[in-house]
């Protein structure tokens, strides 16, 4: 599937395109098929997202899971600060990215 | 230290509140992300992998216990509670707001700070030796010089859109702490028959094409080195390339066109600048040098120190350095707790660094190169007390130059240009090392990791060098022996095929395991590397 990311334009955080709004949650993201590249430049216009690409991802049990390891710690949070990321109380969060 | 005359306070102010209005008019879609973008950077607001990056310039890694402070009072206030401290002796917050940073920017001016030419095609930060003014070999304390080159550097107009970053030291001692020779331009003060002056180095520089700089210039007379600076600038620009960005440094174009070549239109263009009377009043020297004075140090101090407490003396062995004055002492405080991240501080491990120098060290400290902090000015009876406060805050390791002193870039946990990640594996490194005996064993051992080939984490200088790359999608880690970024510089040279994060600290204890087995007497990591040559290493790690 293909997901759209980006940063939020105010407060620099990672979203992902859920449908029909951002979230925070790379989980919550919608498949965009050939959409993504007029999205992103609909909502940067729209002065939601900043930096917004489209990228691959694939869904798993875990849920959508994003195909480089770059997008998987922007999902996440920095692996060496599990108190920061996104699941702070999964000790095993950090394997999900490898 | 130096302080900001009002002409410094006006320009920075002004500064703050021009970032305030374009954030302003970006925020409310006045401007683009791609007119906006070049305004942020000038301002030291990157765009990151989570969130804004912002980058402040802390000149020649010199603070007041005020400006750290403030450091750590911004990390709790507007970041997620602690700041980064680089390899540029900058700090950096990863965790902006980008509404936030007019404010930050205007509180780092309430303390002579700010954020300007930390990023862009223009002169950044001027490094320097964390020693500087302390060390007793020094020819003369180099932040004077250092300083002088900030303000002619800062909003030179002619240097503002160069063709590439570009990235000055300055040293004054025959020991370089500061790697001056890997820098776009390395200047090392000297003394010639009573006159100070400096061997000036140009073209060095790391990143894709590492360069160790040749030097250009035997003597520059000290009231003519902002000239001769302005000459060499002016070469560059005039030639540099614009068309790729990977050869755009002045590195590449000394490289082209050869050293001599480079030289001699330097010297051409520096006659020409001095017949436009160019050089900054010996007034304005004198005056910058007046805030570098040697503070008021106590006399007929103790050189005693109560060794009593091991775990003390071990620290005082490894982190405490000659000081120039009698009774005094250089303390290092490591930013490199073995379970740690490499150069980050909490903020109230700042606030305790700063309440230290304050109390300590006649209210000054520094950042060095290697992500450490420094307390330049500590009476030797306050040792004890500074080791305890530090031991409770977890500021107490004793292991600087060693294989766990660790330089590491932030890396693809942080980085949008990163290829893998550096922390984890300088962390796991730090533990396959942990025991202080085995670490003690081994002596010098500078271990530098970069997750991409931009080499903020200086691999190509490290006796022990680490590349992150990218792999079909997999992290993977490119070995490198023999750098060095001290006064016997020189470049890592790739071993062979790369590791994975676990396959790589394996080949680092191959390597150091041939060292301890082959090593002479005296002889470093480094020395022994020399020695022997790539060969049996390889032998040893590959099989």
């Amino acid at each position: 599937m293909k997901i759209l990311t980006g940063n939020d334009l105010v407060s620099g955080d990672v979203i992902w395109w859920a449908g029909d709004g951002w979230s925070r949650q790379v989980g919550d993201s919608a498949d965009v098929g050939d959409k993504g590249d007029d999205l992103a430049r609909t909502e940067e216009a729209a002065l939601r997202v900043v930096g917004a690409y489209v990228i691959d991802a694939t869904v798993t049990d875990e849920g959508v899971r994003p195909a480089h390891i770059k997008d998987r710690i922007r999902a996440l949070g920095p692996t060496v600060r599990p108190d920061l990321n996104l699941k702070p109380n999964d000790a095993d969060a950090g394997n999900w990215v490898i | 230290m130096y302080r900001y005359d009002s002409y410094d306070q006006s320009i920075v102010d002004a500064r703050v509140d021009e970032f305030r209005d374009q954030v302003q008019r970006r925020l409310t879609g006045a401007l683009t992300e791609d007119q906006f973008k070049p305004l942020r950077l000038m301002n030291g607001l990157y765009l990151q992998l989570h969130a804004y990056m912002l980058r402040v310039a802390i000149p020649y890694g010199t603070l007041s216990g005020k400006q750290m402070r403030k450091l750590g009072e911004i990390a709790a206030k507007y970041d997620k509670g602690y700041g980064h401290f680089t390899t540029r002796q900058n700090l950096q917050y990863n965790w902006i707001k980008l509404a936030d940073a007019p404010d930050i920017l205007a509180e780092l001016a309430t303390v002579e700070m700010h954020a300007i030419q930390t990023s862009g095609n223009c002169i950044r930060n001027i490094s320097s030796d964390q020693y500087a003014g302390v060390s007793a070999d020094e020819v003369a304390d180099p932040r004077p010089w250092a300083e002088l080159l900030r303000q002619w550097s800062s909003f030179h107009p002619e240097f503002t859109y160069l063709p590439r970053k570009f990235k000055i030291a300055v040293i004054a001692s025959d020991d370089d702490r500061a790697a001056m020779r890997l820098h776009d331009i390395g200047l090392k003060l000297v003394s010639k028959d009573g006159v100070i002056g400096a061997e000036v180095y140009a073209g060095g520089g790391m990143g894709r094409t590492p360069m160790v700089a040749p030097q250009i210039r035997d003597f520059v007379p000290e009231e003519e080195i902002v000239s001769y600076l302005e000459a060499c600038l002016r070469v560059y620009n005039r030639y540099g390339r614009r068309d790729n960005k990977y050869k755009a440094r002045i590195k590449i174009l000394v490289h082209e066109i050869g050293v001599e070549d480079y030289k001699r239109q330097v010297e051409e263009e520096f006659a020409h600048m001095k017949q436009l009377g160019l050089n900054p009043p010996v007034e304005e020297l004198d005056r910058i040098r007046a805030f570098f004075a040697n503070p008021a140090y106590e006399t007929g101090l103790s050189e005693a120190i109560d060794r009593a407490d091991p775990a003390f003396a071990l620290w005082v062995d490894r982190q405490v350095a000659a000081h120039k004055q009698p009774g005094y002492a250089i303390v290092n405080i490591s930013l490199k707790p073995l379970t740690g991240i490499p150069g980050d501080a909490s903020a109230e491990q700042i606030e305790l660094v700063a309440s230290l120098a304050e109390q300590y060290s006649l209210d000054e400290l520094r950042v060095t190169h290697a992500q450490n902090l420094v307390l330049p000015h500590v009476k030797k009876a306050d040792l004890y007390a500074i080791w305890q406060k530090l031991e409770n805050a977890g500021l107490a390791e004793a292991n600087l130059d060693l294989i766990t002193d660790i330089i590491a870039c932030p890396g693809l946990d942080y980085c949008a240009l990163a290829n893998a990640r550096s922390i984890p594996l300088a962390q796991k490194i730090a533990q396959r090392f942990a025991d202080a005996e085995r670490q003690a064993e081994l002596g010098e051992l500078k271990l530098k990791i970069s997750g991409c080939i931009n080499a903020c984490g200086h691999h190509h200088a490290g006796h022990i060098g680490i590349l992150g790359v990218d792999r079909k999608g997999v992290e993977n880690f490119q070995l490198s022996l023999g750098g060095s970024g001290a006064e016997d510089t020189s470049l890592g040279q790739i071993t062979g095929p790369g590791f994975s994060e676990d396959g790589v600290v394996d080949a680092i204890e191959k390597v150091t395991d041939l060292y301890l087995a082959q090593r002479e007497s005296g002889e470093r990591f480094l020395d022994t590397y020399r020695r022997l040559g790539m060969k049996p290493f390889k032998e040893a790690i590959y099989g």
